[in-house]
């Protein structure tokens, strides 16, 4: 039951976009269109939910304070806590290079489709964010596989939801300086407002 | 290719200003006609996640800085070693090296600072200004234009952070730098006069707003236009 309230936490009050900006660069520049944005969504989740589990096995057995202890007792002192930025960008790249080929090998319909936002996930702040939080709030296994199922699926739902307003907007007059960005910052910040009403959910 | 050509390839050009006039444009076009932020799209997430104080803010722009700066060095002193198939990687590696670097010295001098921050140092290393500025100019410049460059755009999205930092600090919690601000003002109306914060520009939606206004206002004065 812990779990299912992390993912439906992680999916609607914590969401990676409204609550912590993360993965914003990809969420503007990908929202056009809602069939890129249901692309990289997938994408998102689908690596999200691998790269957080595998941090999570890197950081407990590797990188955290006393985590060697498996190789020999002596090594009970060392703290590589510090390599964790270095550490955590490279597994990130290197599943994404991983997933992209395996994509590209078994399901080259889909690989077609996701196109160059693949590779571009790999720079996706929601990614390394997704695992530095898990490290930083000390979950568990499951948990953080959960975590990284539930914050990728939020931030499908946000792209998604952002790409079908914006192809409303085409049919709207936007003063000049507003037309891109500018309104596009703002309908986020209304629909922030909006998954505020999730904020104090308990289940 | 003619040998009279390649001579006047090989002829020394005469040694460029140390601010001469495209170079002091590296500096100032991403100030306001080409900003990271407000233009190019680059950098959104880490400029709204720690903009709610002034202070935190100083400091993520400091660190954005250094990291540019010594990234675009590196890298441009490397340019001409690293294979352009694993250009990537080798970008991550110098890129997150720095971030560590300003990491360890926050935790070791900025403890409290530190903490506030949290994961968003660590989010540099995902700042797309950072990939943007080596990759569209580190690997193919001489290290000190890259410099230029490389301070030219971190100072861009300093200042549109402290910016955003600004209202949402002032209009928030009615204060500049911890600063009360509104408690002064009010106090000059007497006792029963108080000025009210608005709790949203605390949370992620004023940020998103904020920054949706500054970034009309700043079209409207260059007149950019995106279709």
């Amino acid at each position: 039951m812990d779990l299912f309230n992390l993912g439906i936490r992680s999916i609607f009050v914590d969401n990676m976009v409204f609550a912590y900006f993360l993965g914003m660069c990809s969420f503007l520049a990908v929202s056009k269109k809602v069939s890129t944005a249901l692309g990289l969504g997938a994408a998102v989740i689908f690596v999200l939910t691998v790269t957080v589990p595998v941090n999570w096995l890197l950081n407990e057995y590797v990188l955290k304070e006393g985590a060697l202890t498996w190789v020999t007792a002596s090594l009970a002192e060392v703290d590589l806590s510090f390599l964790r930025f270095i550490m955590f960008i490279a597994i990130i790249a290197a599943m994404v290079q991983l997933v992209e080929m395996v994509v590209e090998k078994f399901a080259p319909a889909l690989y077609g489709a996701l196109g160059i936002f693949l590779p571009l996930i790999a720079v996706n702040c929601a990614i390394l964010g997704g695992s530095l939080f898990m490290a930083q709030r000390d979950y568990t296994l499951a948990e953080s596989a959960v975590y990284g199922f539930g914050s990728g699926t939020g931030f499908f739902l946000a792209i998604v939801a952002l790409a079908a307003i914006r192809e409303k907007l085409k049919y709207s007059n936007v003063p000049n300086g507003l037309k891109g960005l500018g309104i596009t910052m703002l309908l986020t910040g209304l629909m922030g407002i909006a998954f505020m009403s999730f904020m104090g959910i308990d289940l | 290719m003619s040998a009279e050509t390649a001579e006047k390839v090989l002829e020394k050009k005469p040694a460029e200003a140390l601010l001469s006039k495209r170079r002091k444009k590296l500096i100032s076009d991403p100030l306001v006609d080409d900003n990271p932020i407000t233009i190019q799209v680059l950098g959104i997430c880490s400029a709204l996640a720690v903009t709610t104080q002034m202070k935190p803010t100083l400091v993520m722009a400091i660190s954005v800085v250094f990291v540019i700066v010594m990234a675009n060095l590196t890298i441009s002193l490397l340019r001409n070693t690293i294979p352009t198939r694993v250009r990537i990687i080798v970008q991550l590696a110098v890129v997150a090296t720095l971030v560590t670097l300003v990491n360890e010295v926050l935790k070791a001098f900025a403890y409290d600072m530190y903490k506030e921050l949290s994961v968003f140092v660590g989010l540099i290393i995902t700042n797309c200004i950072v990939m943007g500025r080596l990759e569209a100019f580190a690997l193919g410049n001489k290290p000190y234009d890259s410099i230029l460059d490389g301070f030219g755009s971190a100072l861009g999205y300093s200042w549109i952070i402290l910016a955003v930092a600004f209202f949402r600090e002032l209009l928030g919690s009615g204060a500049i730098f911890g600063i009360p601000i509104y408690d002064y003002v009010s106090g000059l109306f007497g006792d029963d006069f108080q000025l009210a914060t608005n709790g949203l520009m605390v949370s992620p939606v004023g940020a998103f707003i904020i920054l949706g206004l500054i970034i009309w206002v700043q079209r409207t004065k260059t007149g950019y236009v995106e279709h």
